[in-house]
C-alpha cells in the first residue's frame, strides 16, 4: 500500500467531516463531523509514521485521541445542557449569538 | 520621608479616602460626606505645604521624584511641579472640597460610589498637573476621564448619557492622537545621537525643538487638537455646554474649574516648548480661533435662556482668552494666560455653585422663571454680584488681573505681529458685561414674582454652610484682584523661561536634525 | 502731610467695609448716616489739610507721589517687564478734584440722610455711596493709568448699582416710545456704554504702555515731553483715551446712557451724574494733557464733539419735562463745554468748569430732590408750578442755580463758561465757529433752566392738592443747599480773569500742570484784548435773552409754548425723541447682535453646524455598523463555512504562488 492511498482516505474523510459539519443541522451528527475529521487527521499521522519510521506521529495521535475522548464528553454534555434549554438540537434554531 | 514625597503624598492622598470608603455602608450618609470632604481637606493642607514649601526662585521644576517604572521602554514615574503647576493644584484642592460641601445635599443616589468618582477624579487631576513624564501624564490624563465620565453619566441630568458619551468621545479622540505622538516623539529621541527611547519631558524638551519643522508640525497639531478639544477652542467646543449643563453641580464646578485648564496647561507645558517651531507657524491660527471663541462665546452667552449654559458658554469666552494670551508668547501673555486659568476657575466654579444652590431651591435653571431674586435671597444677589463683576473683570477683582495681562502681552506681542487680535478681543469685555449683567438683571432685579414662588418653590436665602463655602472663594477673588503679586511672582520663572526659549528658538537657536528618518 | 494721602483714600474704604458687612444689622438710620457721610467728611479734612499746606509751598514742590505697593508685576525682571503699583499722586490738579470730590460728596452725603430717610435700603445706599467716594479717589489720585482705570470701572460700578438702587421700581423713557422700563435696564445701560468707552481706555492704554513702556503717569507724561507732534501712534492713542472719556463723561456718541441713569435716587444723579463721576473724562484728558498736545488732530475732534455736544443735548433740554430729565442733558451739555474747552487746549478753564459746574448742578440736583421728595416722587414739571411759596429755601437756593449755570456775573458759572468761550474764539486751535456754537449753546441753556425754574417754582400750582402737600424738605436737606448756593455765588472768583482785575488764581495755581502741553503747542499767555470786553457783553447779553425768553413764553404769554409746539411739530418731535438717538443704536447694535447670536451663532454655526456634523458623525459610525453587522448572523455553522472557505482561498493562493 502506498502512502498515497492512506493520504487520499483521509482527505476523503476530513472532506466528508468538514462539509458534515458545514451542511447538516443536527448537533449530534456535527459533533460526529468533527470526531471524524480527528480521526482522518489521526490516519494521515499514523501513515506518515509507518513511512518515517519515527514513532513521535504515532505518539501524536495519542494525543488527539485522549484531548477527543474529553472533548467528546465536554460537548456531549454541552449538546444535553441545550437541549435542556431549548428542547432542541437544531443548530439553525440555536442563533442568539448575534447582534 | 514626608518631606521628599510630599508631591507623591498629594496625589495619591485621596485614594485612602476612596479606601475608607470601600469599608462605609452605603447607608451611612452622613460618615460618607464627611469621609469625602475631610479627605479632600487634608488633600488641600497638603497642596498648602506644597506652596508654602516653594521657592519662587528656582526656575527648575521642584518636589521632583523619580522612579523607573518600566525599564524596557525607559519609562519613569517622574513628577515634580513649577509655579504653573503648583498654582493649578492648589486650584484643583481648593475647589475639590468646596464643589463636595456646596452640594452637601444635593446628592441622595449611590452616594458613595459618587464620593469615590470624586476622589478617584481629583487623583487624576493633581497627577496631570504634576507628571514630568508623558506616559505618566497620559495616564493621570485618561485616569481622570473616566470618573468624570461617570459623573456625569449617572449623576447627571435629563440627558445626561448623550452628554457623558460627548464628552468622552470628544475627549479620547484627542488624547489617542496625543498618544501617538507621545510614541513618535520617544522613537525620535532614540534617533538622537546617542539617545534612546525615553518619555522624560525633561529629556524631550531637548529633542523636540530640534526636530524637523514637518515633523513638529504633525506632532504639534495631535498635541493641540487634544488640547485644544480640553479648553475648549472653537469649534471643537460643543461638547462643553451639554457635559455642563447636564454634569451635577459639584461635576460642573470641577469640570469649569479644572478640567478645562488642563487644555491650556498642556498648551504651555507641552505645545510650545516641545514644538517651538511648529507653534510659531501655528499662531495666527490658534490665535485666531481664540479670538473667534472669545467673541463667539460670548455673543452665544448672551442669548441663553438656561443660567448653566450661559456660564458654559461664557467658560469658552474666558478660555479663548488664556489661549490669546499664551500663543502671545510675551511675559505679560503667558503670566496673564496662567493667572486667568486660576481666575477662571475660582469665579466660574463659584458660579455653578451659585447656580447649583438656586437649582436645589428652585429645581430650575431657566432664566425666565426667576426675577427680584435680591430681594428674595439678599445674600444669595450680593455674592453672585460679587462673582459677576469677578467675571466680567472689573479692576480690583481677580479677573481684570488676568484680562489685563493677556490683552497687553497680546497687544505688544511680536509673535502676533498685529493689535487687531487684542482689538477684537477686547470686545470680549464688553460683550462679557452685556451677557452677565443681563442675566443678573433678568434673575435678580426687578419685582419680586407676583406668588412669591420660584418654579414652584418657595426659595429662602443661602444657608450657613452655603456662606461657608463661598466666603473663602470671595477672599481669593478679591485677594488676587488687589495683590496678584502672591500669584505672578510665583509664575514668574515659568513664563520668563518660556519666552526666552521661544525667542531664542525664533531665531534659529537649535541645530536641527535635518534627515530624520520619516516613520 | 502729603504722606497721608493715602488716609483720604482710606476712609471711605473702611465705611465701605464697615456699612457693607455689618450695615444690614444695625438698623440705625443714625449711626449708618453718620458713618457714611463721616468717613467722606475725614477724608475732606485731610485733603483740605494737605491744599492748605501746598499753599504755603512753591509750585515746584507742590507735587508728591505716595506709594503703597507693587500692584501688578510680572516680576521677570527683564528690562520691558510690567510694573504697576497703588501709588497716590498729590499734585495741584489731583488735590482740587479730591477737594471736589470729598467737598460735595460729604454735602450730598449728609443729604442723603434725609432723602432716603426711612428707605429700607438705607444702609446699602451709603456703602454705595462710600465704595463710590472711594473709587472716584482712587480715579483721581492714582499714579498710574492702570489704578486710574480701577477707579474709572469702580465708579462705573458704584453708577450701576446706585442707578438700580430701587431693582424693583420704575421709570419713565419717554422719547418715541414713553414707556417705562425697570430701573435696572437703565444702570445696565450705563455700565454697558461705559464699557464700550473702558475699551477705546483699555486699547489706548496698551499703545501708551507699548509706546512709552510704562503706565506710570511721570515716566509717560517725561518720555512724552521729547516726542514730536502730531504722530500717526499719538492721535491713535489719544483718540482710543477719548473714546474712554466719551463713555464716562456722556459726549457723542455715547450720551444716551447718562439722561436714562435718572432713574436712580436723586443724590445719585448730583453726586454721581452731575458733579463727580462724569467729568471724571475731562479730567483724564487734562491730566493727560502733554500726550493730548501731542496729537493736534484730536484736539480738534475733541472740540468739535465738544461743542456739538453741548448744542445737541441744549437743544433736547428745551422741550423735556421731566426735572431730572433737563438737569440730566444740561449736564451733558456743560460737560460739552469742558470738552470744547480741552479741544481748544484751555485745559485750566475746562477744570475750573468742572470746578463752577459740580457746585452749581450739584445744587440743582439736590434742589429737584427736595422737590421731588415735597411732590411724593413726582417728576414732571408739567405737574408742577407755584411751589416756591411752599418751599422758599429750595426756591432761592435753586434760582441762585439757575442764574450760575445761564452765567451770569459774577455767579460762578459766569467766569469758568465766559472763559471757555473766550478760549474757544482766540485759541490758535478755536474758531470763530466754535465760538458761536458755545454761546448759542449758553442762551439755549439759559432759556431752559428758567423754564424748568419758572414751571417748577413759579405761576399757578399745577398739581393735586388732594393728595399732594408740598412742604420744604428738612435740614440735613437745606443746609447742604445753602452751601452749595453760597458756592455756586462765589465758587467763580477763584479763576477770575485778568481781564476783569483778577488774578485768575485757578489757572496759575494749574499751570505747573499744563504747562509742558501748551509750551508743545505753543500756546501763548494772551493779553487783555478789546475784543474780550465785546465777547463777554455779548455772551451775557444772550444769557439775559435766554432768561427773559423763559419768562416771557411760561410767565406771560403762556399760550406761546403750546402754539410753537404746534407749529414746529416736526422739530419738536425730533428734540422730545432726542435724535432718535436710542432709536438708531437699537436697530443698528443692539437688535442685529441679539438676532446674530441666537440664530446664525447659536442656533446656526453651534447647533445646526457643528453639532450637525458631530452627531452626523456618530450616526454615520452607526450606520454603517448597522449594516456591517448583518454578517454577524448569529448560525455558528455559516461562521464556519465562511472560515472553511477562507481557508481554501489562502491555500490556493499559496499554491498559485
Amino acid at each position: 500500500m502506498e502512502l498515497q492511498t492512506y493520504l487520499l482516505l483521509s482527505a476523503v474523510t476530513f472532506i466528508i467531516g468538514v462539509v458534515g459539519v458545514l451542511a447538516r443541522r443536527n448537533a449530534i451528527i456535527v459533533f460526529m463531523s468533527i470526531e471524524l475529521m480527528l480521526n482522518s487527521v489521526n490516519l494521515t499521522l499514523v501513515a506518515f509514521s509507518a513511512y518515517l519510521g519515527d514513532v513521535t506521529g504515532q505518539m501524536l495521535v495519542f494525543f488527539v485521541m485522549t484531548v477527543a475522548a474529553a472533548e467528546a464528553a465536554i460537548g456531549l454534555a454541552i449538546i444535553i445542557a441545550l437541549f435542556r434549554n431549548k428542547q432542541t438540537v437544531n443548530l439553525d434554531d440555536i442563533n442568539i449569538l448575534k447582534w | 520621608m514626608l518631606t521628599s514625597n510630599i508631591l507623591s503624598l498629594t496625589i495619591f492622598f485621596p485614594l485612602v479616602g476612596v479606601g475608607a470608603l470601600l469599608a462605609v455602608k452605603k447607608d451611612s450618609v452622613t460618615a460618607i460626606k464627611w469621609i469625602g470632604f475631610g479627605t479632600s481637606l487634608l488633600t488641600f493642607l497638603l497642596s498648602l505645604a506644597l506652596y508654602f514649601g516653594f521657592d519662587p526662585s528656582v526656575t527648575e521644576f521642584q518636589f521632583r521624584e523619580k522612579a523607573m517604572w518600566i525599564e524596557q521602554l525607559n519609562i519613569s514615574y517622574f513628577v515634580g511641579i513649577d509655579g504653573l503647576s503648583l498654582l493649578l493644584i492648589v486650584l484643583t484642592t481648593f475647589l475639590t472640597p468646596l464643589a463636595l460641601l456646596g452640594t452637601w445635599d444635593s446628592i441622595s443616589h449611590r452616594l458613595k460610589e459618587y464620593m469615590m468618582m470624586m476622589l478617584v477624579l481629583e487623583v487624576g487631576m493633581v497627577g496631570v498637573f504634576a507628571a514630568l513624564d508623558l506616559f505618566l501624564f497620559y495616564i493621570f490624563w485618561e485616569a481622570m476621564l473616566i470618573p468624570m465620565y461617570f459623573i456625569i453619566g449617572i449623576w447627571g441630568g435629563q440627558e445626561r448619557i448623550y452628554a457623558a458619551v460627548k464628552f468622552f468621545l470628544f475627549t479620547l479622540f484627542g488624547s489617542l492622537l496625543m498618544l501617538v505622538a507621545i510614541l513618535a516623539l520617544g522613537y525620535y529621541a532614540s534617533t538622537m545621537p546617542g539617545g534612546m527611547f525615553t518619555t522624560d519631558l525633561l529629556a524631550l524638551y531637548d529633542v523636540g525643538p530640534r526636530l524637523a519643522l514637518s515633523v513638529q508640525t504633525w506632532m504639534f497639531l495631535a498635541f493641540a487638537l487634544s488640547f485644544a478639544i480640553k479648553v475648549p477652542l472653537f469649534p471643537l467646543h460643543t461638547w462643553l455646554p451639554d457635559a455642563h449643563v447636564q454634569a451635577p453641580t459639584a461635576g460642573s464646578v470641577i469640570l469649569a474649574g479644572v478640567l478645562l485648564k488642563m487644555g491650556t496647561y498642556g498648551l504651555i507645558r507641552f505645545c510650545l516648548p516641545l514644538f517651538p517651531d511648529a507653534s510659531f507657524k501655528f499662531t495666527p491660527l490658534l490665535s485666531v480661533l481664540a479670538v473667534i471663541g472669545i467673541i463667539y462665546g460670548a455673543l452665544v452667552a448672551m442669548v441663553q435662556t438656561d443660567i448653566k449654559k450661559l456660564v458654559a458658554y461664557s467658560s469658552v469666552s474666558h478660555l479663548g482668552f488664556v489661549v490669546l494670551g499664551t500663543f502671545a508668547m510675551t511675559e505679560e501673555g503667558i503670566q496673564g494666560a496662567i493667572i486667568q486659568m486660576v481666575n477662571h476657575g475660582l469665579s466660574t466654579g463659584a458660579l455653578f455653585l451659585l447656580v447649583g444652590m438656586i437649582y436645589d431651591r428652585a429645581h430650575t435653571r431657566m432664566i425666565s422663571d426667576f426675577g427680584g431674586l435680591a430681594k428674595v435671597m439678599p445674600v444669595y444677589a450680593t455674592f453672585f454680584m460679587i462673582i459677576t463683576l469677578s467675571s466680567i473683570g472689573l479692576p480690583g477683582l481677580n479677573g481684570f488681573v488676568g484680562e489685563f495681562l493677556i490683552l497687553l502681552g497680546s497687544f505688544k506681542s511680536g509673535f502676533l505681529a498685529s493689535y487687531w487680535y487684542t482689538v477684537f478681543a477686547a470686545t470680549g469685555v464688553i460683550f462679557a458685561a452685556v451677557y452677565m449683567l443681563w442675566m443678573y438683571q433678568r434673575v435678580m432685579l426687578g419685582p419680586v414674582r407676583s406668588d412669591g414662588l420660584y418654579g414652584g418653590h418657595k426659595v429662602s436665602d443661602l444657608t450657613r454652610r452655603e456662606i461657608v463655602v463661598l466666603v473663602p472663594i470671595v477672599l481669593f477673588v478679591v485677594w488676587i484682584g488687589v495683590y496678584p503679586n502672591t500669584l505672578l511672582s510665583k509664575t514668574a520663572p515659568v513664563a520668563k523661561q518660556l519666552v526666552q526659549s521661544m525667542e531664542s528658538a525664533r531665531q534659529g537657536g537649535h541645530t536641527r536634525v535635518a534627515d530624520v528618518p520619516q516613520p | 502731610m502729603f504722606s497721608l494721602a493715602p488716609a483720604i483714600v482710606l476712609f471711605p474704604l473702611l465705611g465701605f467695609l464697615f456699612l457693607g458687612l455689618f450695615g444690614s444689622r444695625l438698623n440705625n438710620e443714625r449711626l449708618i448716616g453718620i458713618v457714611g457721610s463721616g468717613t467722606v467728611g475725614l477724608s475732606f479734612l485731610v485733603a483740605t489739610a494737605i491744599f492748605i499746606e501746598m499753599l504755603g509751598l512753591p509750585p515746584e514742590q507742590r507735587k508728591e507721589i505716595v506709594q503703597l505697593f507693587a500692584w501688578i508685576g510680572t516680576f521677570t525682571g527683564t528690562s520691558t517687564s510690567l510694573s504697576v503699583s497703588v501709588g497716590y499722586q498729590i499734585d495741584q490738579l489731583s488735590i482740587l478734584m479730591t477737594l471736589i470730590v470729598t467737598g460735595v460728596g460729604f454735602l450730598i452725603h449728609v443729604y442723603s440722610i434725609g432723602y432716603m430717610h426711612g428707605d429700607p435700603g438705607f444702609w446699602r445706599f451709603f456703602t454705595y455711596l462710600n465704595l463710590f467716594i472711594f473709587a472716584m479717589l482712587n480715579l483721581v489720585l492714582a499714579d498710574n493709568f492702570l489704578l486710574m482705570f480701577l477707579g474709572w470701572e469702580g465708579v462705573g460700578l458704584c453708577s450701576y448699582l446706585l442707578i438700580g438702587f430701587w431693582y424693583d421700581r420704575k421709570f419713565e423713557t419717554g422719547g418715541y416710545k414713553p414707556g417705562t422700563a425697570y430701573t435696572g435696564d437703565a444702570a445696565k445701560k450705563a455700565f454697558i456704554i461705559n464699557r464700550i468707552g473702558d475699551f477705546g481706555f483699555l486699547l489706548g492704554m496698551f499703545l501708551i504702555y507699548v509706546q512709552f513702556e510704562s503706565l506710570n503717569f511721570d515716566t509717560v507724561f517725561g518720555r512724552a515731553a521729547v516726542v514730536n507732534v502730531g504722530g500717526e501712534v499719538m492721535t491713535w492713542m489719544t483718540l482710543l483715551l477719548f473714546i474712554g472719556a466719551t463713555g464716562k463723561s456722556a459726549q457723542i456718541p455715547l450720551f444716551v446712557w447718562l439722561p436714562d441713569a435718572m432713574a436712580g435716587p436723586t443724590p445719585v444723579s448730583a453726586l454721581i451724574h452731575a458733579a463727580t463721576m462724569v467729568t471724571a473724562g475731562v479730567y483724564m484728558v487734562a491730566r493727560c494733557s502733554i500726550l493730548f498736545a501731542l496729537a493736534p488732530t484730536t484736539l480738534q475732534i475733541i472740540a468739535v464733539i465738544g461743542a456739538l455736544t453741548a448744542i445737541m443735548a441744549a437743544t433736547i433740554g428745551l422741550v423735556q419735562n421731566d426735572i431730572k430729565k433737563v438737569l440730566a442733558y444740561s449736564t451733558v451739555s456743560q460737560l460739552g463745554y469742558m470738552f470744547l474747552a480741552m479741544g481748544v487746549a484751555a485745559f485750566g478753564a475746562g477744570i475750573f468748569h468742572v470746578t463752577t459746574h459740580a457746585f452749581f448742578k450739584a445744587l440743582l440736583f439736590l434742589g429737584s430732590g427736595a422737590v421731588i421728595h415735597a411732590m411724593h416722587e413726582e417728576q414732571d414739571i408739567q405737574k408742577m408750578g407755584g411751589l416756591k411759596k411752599y418751599m422758599p429755601t429750595t426756591y432761592k437756593t435753586f434760582l441762585i442755580g439757575a442764574i450760575a449755570i445761564a452765567g451770569i456775573p459774577p455767579f460762578a458759572g459766569f467766569f469758568s463758561k465766559d472763559e471757555i468761550l473766550w478760549k474757544a474764539f482766540s485759541s490758535d486751535y478755536g474758531s470763530v465757529l466754535l465760538w458761536a456754537i458755545g454761546v448759542l449753546g449758553a442762551g439755549i441753556t439759559a432759556f431752559y433752566m428758567f423754564r424748568l425754574t419758572i414751571l417748577t417754582f413759579e405761576g399757578e400750582e399745577r398739581f393735586d392738592h388732594r393728595h399732594i402737600h408740598p412742604h420744604e424738605a428738612p435740614r440735613t436737606m437745606t443746609i447742604p443747599l445753602i452751601v452749595l448756593a453760597g458756592l455756586s455765588i462765589v465758587g467763580g472768583f477763584i479763576g477770575i480773569p485778568q481781564s476783569l482785575m483778577g488774578g485768575n488764581a485757578l489757572e496759575q495755581w494749574l499751570e505747573p500742570i499744563f504747562a509742558p502741553a501748551l509750551s508743545k503747542l505753543r500756546v501763548m499767555p494772551h493779553h487783555v484784548e478789546v475784543t474780550e470786553y465785546i465777547l463777554m457783553v455779548l455772551s451775557v447779553g444772550i444769557a439775559l435773552a435766554g432768561i427773559y425768553g423763559a419768562r416771557l413764553v411760561y410767565l406771560r404769554r403762556q399760550e406761546l409754548s403750546a402754539l410753537w409746539q404746534q407749529k414746529y411739530a416736526r422739530i419738536y418731535n425730533i428734540l422730545w425723541n432726542k435724535y432718535y438717538l436710542d432709536e438708531v443704536y437699537d436697530a443698528l447694535f443692539v437688535r442685529p447682535t441679539l438676532r446674530l447670536s441666537n440664530s446664525l451663532l447659536w442656533k446656526g454655526v453651534d447647533v445646526a453646524v457643528i453639532d450637525w456634523m458631530v452627531n452626523g458623525t456618530a450616526t454615520a459610525v452607526a450606520w454603517c455598523a448597522f449594516w456591517v453587522r448583518r454578517v454577524q448572523t448569529g448560525v455558528a455553522q455559516m461562521y464556519a463555512t465562511v472560515l472553511v472557505g477562507g481557508i481554501v482561498v489562502i491555500l490556493f493562493w499559496l499554491m498559485i504562488k
